[in-house]
């Protein structure tokens, strides 16, 4: 089975963000990258079908040289060989039509993708490549079985699963629940440094969206804090109280 | 302006992020006009007729029996086409974070998803559109004479039934490919009686400092006495107290809702991203120095043993129940 992983490289979760000089993106000082953990979920599950049904597992990313350290760690997790598709890309459609190009050729049976990238968190990948590949295309899937021509996912939305068939080859986003990534251990940390990645030269088209400013929330809070000082009763009745009288919630 | 949005249905009824996409083309300004998709989309347009809206515009296709994201957004981008749709609005729910972005590639429309506000600033659309689990937020325009937006449910008003003239029906034929159907969805299985954290306008979660599965009990009885749903933090989603499904945070849901209620957790960065838009937030804590009463509106610095109990019950008493 020829496996095709579409991996982004985004900000470490316990990253905090701060607007840079030109006021529409982050400031990338101090900032850990790492692989989108989303993706981490699409390479187990491309390398558990390959022990599987046998074949290869491709990771590919579009983005700058920098990107190719979420290639290398995908790479580390245990897939074979890594494409990097090199350009400046400033919007989702532009990401979308670079990778359906270089993915069209490769003619995988399976595309995996996280079902969003923890940046822009858009969830919008998986269903632009389903248009621009015209391949059938599941989302948010935590659970996936493949059965000759046939693929069946759940995907979860509000307040239950659907269960969704599809015809191979498909493309499949991957949620939480769909399985449990494995670390990369030291040896295949080592291994992955000689695997191959190939370099391609990415033409976007023109942006259809631009930024006009980034800003961060300034919300302002009440935060009025209640001491219970073994009062309980007392506490959850001044609480209860502000709820009711004073946010008006309840 | 002529604004279409897509009306998604649920067991027969339209679903509210759908109506409240309605208020926000409404909001905007313009000529706002619906379309409804389905196997039998006659169901939902006795609905439609009552909501303010110029045109409803229907695709009727008995495939769609079974939901296809890819029929239903071939079928929209038509209607849109039809309709000369400058602005397509699809609320942002499971569905329709899918077909939006299908749309968009259809009408070569640029489009910005999970949109919390939309304003019209002299004719230019800007879209604000949270970014890293709302660690911060992007003001986004369209630059395509078409534009596609996916708006968050839980912001908008739904407009109330107040249709003062009656809306202009139009079927629209479409060509579906067979592909369309290489994806269908056979059935929707819904966990019985249980709010979804994603959905719910109050959520009480619970952490760590809940001590293990077994204390649960004491959150869902909180959640009950709210109407409410639970929800938790990764570590406890991580420890295998709770399924993946409740966590909230940064790689768990992104949450708005009118109260959330966060107990026993300390407030990790990741976690404060997921739910820092909440209306109104409370925290009940038994250290005073965790990071989450920076950003609370109402907190209680005690053991959440004592309180929930005490509070379930104050909440019991409001509530008359």
């Amino acid at each position: 089975m020829n496996i095709l992983v579409c991996v982004s490289q985004v900000p470490d979760t316990t990253t905090r963000i701060n607007v840079a000089a030109d006021g529409k993106s982050m400031d990338p000082a101090g900032v850990k990258f790492i692989l989108n953990p989303y993706d981490e979920l699409a390479v187990e599950e491309g390398l558990r079908l390959r022990d599987k049904h046998k074949g290869e597992v491709t990771v590919i990313t579009v983005g700058a040289d920098s990107a190719k350290e979420a290639l290398r760690q995908a790479l580390a997790m245990g897939a074979d060989k890594g494409i990097l598709v090199k350009a400046d890309k400033q919007d989702s459609f532009q990401v979308a039509e670079m990778l359906a190009a270089a993915i069209m050729p490769l003619n995988p049976d399976l595309i995996l993708l996280g079902k969003q990238s923890i940046d822009f968190d858009g969830m919008e990948m998986a269903p632009m490549l389903s248009e621009l590949l015209n391949l059938p295309c599941a989302t948010v899937a935590v659970g996936l079985t493949i059965d000759g021509t046939t693929a069946k996912a759940e995907k979860e939305v509000e307040g239950g699963r659907e269960v969704i068939s599809l015809t191979m080859p498909c493309i499949i986003a991957a949620q939480k629940g769909l399985n449990d990534p494995r670390y990369p251990s030291l040896p295949n940390i080592m291994k992955a440094k000689q695997k191959p990645i190939q370099e391609i030269v990415g033409t976007p088209s023109a942006a259809r969206t631009a930024i006009v400013g980034m800003t961060k929330p300034d919300k302002k809070r009440a935060n009025k804090i209640v001491k219970a000082d073994g009062d309980a009763n007392a506490a959850a009745h001044e609480l209860a109280r502000l709820l009711h009288e004073e946010a008006k919630v309840i | 302006m002529n604004i279409l949005v897509y009306l998604e249905e649920r067991n027969g009824q339209i679903r509210k992020p759908s109506l409240e996409a309605i208020g926000a083309a409404h909001g905007l300004g313009g000529t706002v006009s619906v379309a409804i998709i389905g196997s039998a989309p006659s169901a939902v347009i006795d609905q439609a007729r009552k909501l303010n809206v110029s045109a409803i515009y229907t695709a009727s296709e008995p495939r769609l029996a079974e939901y296809s994201s890819s029929a239903t957004g071939c079928a929209l981008a038509a209607i849109a086409k039809q309709a000369g749709a400058d602005v397509v609005l699809v609320g942002a729910t499971g569905r329709g974070k899918d077909l939006a972005p299908r749309v968009a590639i259809r009408l070569e429309a640029g489009y910005v998803p999970d949109v919390v506000a939309l304003s019209n600033e002299g004719g230019d659309i800007i879209a604000t559109h949270p970014v890293y689990a709302g660690k911060a937020q992007m003001s986004v325009k369209v630059t395509t004479s078409t534009k596609v937006y996916s708006t968050r449910p839980n912001l908008w008003k739904a407009p109330k039934d107040s249709a003062t003239s009656e809306p202009a029906i139009h079927a629209v034929a479409v060509n579906f490919a067979d592909s369309n159907f290489a994806e269908q969805t056979k059935e929707l299985i819904l966990s019985q009686g249980k709010l979804d954290v994603a959905e719910a306008d109050i959520i009480v979660s619970g952490g760590r400092g809940m001590r293990g599965p077994e204390n649960w009990p004491l959150i869902e009885d909180l959640a009950q006495a709210f109407g409410a749903a639970t929800g938790a933090s990764r570590a406890v989603v991580d420890a295998g107290w709770r399924p993946h499904s409740e966590q909230v945070g940064q790689t768990g849901k992104t949450v708005s809702p009118t109260l959330y209620v966060a107990v026993g957790i300390s407030g990790a960065v990741q976690h404060l991203a997921g739910m820092s838009s909440a209306k109104t937030i409370v925290a009940i804590n038994k250290d005073e120095n965790a990071p989450i009463f920076s950003i609370v509106d109402y907190g209680v610095v005690g053991d959440a043993f004592e309180i929930l109990p005490a509070l379930t019950a104050e909440i019991n008493k409001l509530r008359g129940h």
